[in-house]
């Protein structure tokens, strides 16, 4: 199938990724010749569980982490359930949770129907963030509980990119004897991650978000924290994980892991130039514009900038038409009625957020693609501001 | 990503009649910034009472964009009295369909127009008279109960993606469905009493004729493995086609009879004939 890649201008980083050649070539023995069973006692299976182990030692490498405690699922969601049903089994007598207003629908939505998944009812608080994105830490540390089972805190938001301090958090939960959970989505890779310098119990990492394929997550597990598996079965993941390995994606994973911690400098500074000139001239260029977000604590490749008086659906439409991608947190392309929750949670003005685009760059983007985006925006926020009934009053 | 037609497409790239008449003869505002869609249609009505330009400003997706668009072109060269008429199933056809989820942003072009021509008139619009039942958005149980009715909704679902009620907090949900099962009642009562006006266009007998085969139908022979598509309708003849395992099969033609014929007569026209294809 031909989809147009070659000609496509890809910055929607934080929705998937591209999967890096590299980790392609990795990938295709074990979906051709190398089919062993990586739980077989013959040496053409066992030598695909060598395989698998060498990917689980490229994964911890880069998160700073033991191999053990890293163990294989199919994506990010099933981690995050992973991790926080785990939490609310061991601590069946606990009933608070915590959580954000601005967590991805993963977490957001697990924690909202916990009651019909445990068969009990939960107080969860549910942090609310600033103007700019952050959270505030005297509301936090104030809603520790005694009955806190556990803790659910993205690292990174996806829509905005801006990063929570999930350490500092977690170091005040860990005193308090609290389980403590991050969703790390976009942040791995991105960001230097260390987990032997903190005392986060569960971290959740998602394949396809770092150039690895889609179908392939991890959730790590610090030695030592309590852990009830979701997915009962065999012994694979030393029986924290049951289900035959999805060995090709699981090796991906690892190279792609590898090639991140090489790539880590790069999107530190060549991508952040491409995004923060992006960023800047889009601000100067188009009149009525702002970002969203904190400017300086945030991911390195995230720009999320609304164009107010105008709807998303339609501006990426328009880009669209260049083979520009790029997400919107407007009602239209959310499938719902209402602008995102994170942009709510944020009190962006309506006048804002329904035309708010994210921009998500990664290190395949080259400056002639921010040229042309920056030669096009203006012509096509103008275009769609000549349409709108709102546009006239304001000017 | 919506699965836009392709006049949906033209009209969003290269929407007619833009902008805002200088002196018009009617204005319809009808949504807001906050709601996410917004249109203010302009309209100059003749001294014959002919619609002789219409322009719109919209904010709001393609699909809202698309429907003020094609509205504009519609209306124009209208009656005042035939553009009342008009639904916004009908704009919805003009743009060859819209995804269900926006069907809201045809009814938006429909008040628009509504309240464009109440404002020609100088009259109020009995719609915003209702007791707002979604505080998201603003939607009127009048509103609601109107669509349902025009529309022929079925669930609390359908009614989100004509109205937009419901779609934000979920708090009106329940008030909704009750709506709902009340209108539902209400026109079942209507359709028993005898119609004595059953003079439908040949456009409408079949429009009505493909959504009982649809709605009702095809769903029921499905379940048995079998299927059917009309064929063609001449005066009170129903031409259909029975597929898969109804066709050749021994019963089909009490199925015909009995069953689609039937129901047909029910829904319809009493004096529907239904016929196999030779």
């Amino acid at each position: 199938m031909n989809c147009g890649s070659e000609k496509v201008i890809y910055m929607d980083n934080n929705a998937t990724t591209r999967v890096a050649p590299e980790v392609v070539d990795a990938m295709m023995p074990f979906l051709t010749d190398c089919y062993g069973n990586p739980s077989s006692m013959h040496t053409f299976g066992g030598m695909v569980g060598r395989a698998i182990e060498q990917a689980r030692a490229q994964v911890a490498e880069l998160l700073g982490a033991d191999p053990e405690e890293i163990v294989f699922t199919s994506c990010g969601t099933e981690s995050d359930s992973t991790a926080i049903l785990s939490a609310l089994q061991t601590y069946p007598e606990n009933r608070h949770v915590m959580t954000t207003r601005v967590e991805h629908p993963a977490v957001k939505n697990l924690c909202e129907s916990l009651t019909q998944l445990t068969g009990h009812k939960h107080r969860t608080t549910r942090l609310m963030v600033d103007e700019d994105g952050l959270l505030d830490m005297e509301s936090y540390k104030q809603a520790l509980s005694d009955d806190t089972a556990i803790i659910s805190i993205m690292w990174a938001n996806n829509e905005t990119g801006v990063i929570f301090p999930v350490e500092e958090m977690a170091a005040m939960a860990s005193e308090r004897g609290i389980l403590f959970h991050t969703d790390a989505v976009q942040a791995v890779g991105k960001i230097p991650i260390n987990m032997r310098k903190n005392t986060i119990d569960f971290l959740s990492l998602s394949g396809h978000k770092l150039h690895a394929p889609k179908g392939v997550g991890v959730l790590y597990v610090r030695k030592g924290t309590p852990f009830v598996p979701f997915l009962n079965g065999g012994h694979q993941e030393r029986g924290r994980r049951g289900g035959t390995e999805n060995v090709a994606s699981i090796i991906g994973l690892g190279r792609a892991c590898e090639l991140a911690a090489q790539s880590l400098q790069d999107e530190n500074t060549r991508v952040k130039a491409l995004r923060d000139k992006l960023e800047k001239e889009l601000l100067a260029t188009i009149p009525k514009s702002m970002l969203n977000g904190h400017p300086e604590k945030r991911l390195p490749n995230t720009s999320n900038i609304s164009f107010e008086f105008v709807e998303g659906e339609a501006i990426l439409l328009h880009m669209n038409q260049y083979n520009i991608c790029a997400s919107s947190g407007s009602a239209c392309t959310s499938g719902s009625l209402e602008p995102s929750h994170v942009m709510r949670a944020m009190g962006v003005p309506f006048t804002a957020a329904h035309g708010s685009i994210r921009f998500s760059l990664s290190i395949y983007n080259t400056e002639e693609e921010v040229d042309l985006v920056l030669d096009k925006m203006p012509a096509i926020i103008a275009n769609l501001r000549e349409l709108s009934p709102f546009w006239e009053e304001t000017e | 990503m919506w699965e836009y037609t392709d006049k949906v497409q033209q009209h969003f790239m290269n929407p007619q009649n833009v902008g805002e008449l200088e002196k018009p003869s009617g204005t319809g505002d009808v949504g807001s910034l906050s709601c996410g869609d917004a249109l203010k249609l302009t309209i100059e009505v003749d001294d014959n009472g002919i619609i002789t330009d219409a322009k719109f400003k919209t904010f709001g997706c393609a699909s809202a964009i698309a429907s003020s668009s094609v509205l504009t072109e519609i209306i124009k060269g209208m009656s005042i009295e035939e553009a009342s008429k008009l639904t916004n199933e009908d704009i919805a056809e003009a743009l060859g369909g819209l995804p269900k989820e926006k069907m809201h942003c045809s009814v938006m072009g429909r008040e628009a127009l509504e309240a464009a021509i109440a404002d020609f008139k100088g009259v109020i619009l009995p719609m915003a008279e209702g007791e707002v039942v979604c505080e998201c958005f603003g939607v009127t149980d009048l509103e609601i109960i109107r669509a349902i009715k025009e529309s022929d909704l079925r669930s609390v679902e359908e009614i989100t993606n004509f109205t937009k009620a419901g779609g934000g907090c979920g708090k009106c949900e329940d008030r909704l469905r009750e709506i709902l099962q009340q209108t539902v009642e209400g026109i079942a009562a209507e359709k028993t009493k005898p119609h004595k006006d059953q003079r439908m266009t040949t456009l409408q007998k079949i429009k009505k004729i493909e959504q009982v085969l649809e709605r009702e139908i095809k769903p029921t022979l499905k379940k048995d493995g079998g299927d059917i598509e009309l064929v063609d309708v001449d005066g009170d003849f129903v031409t259909v086609s029975l597929r898969g395992a109804c066709s050749g099969c021994q019963s089909s033609r009490t199925t015909l009879k009995e069953y689609v014929e039937k129901k047909l007569r029910e829904q319809v026209v009493d004096t529907l004939i239904v016929e196999e294809e030779k």
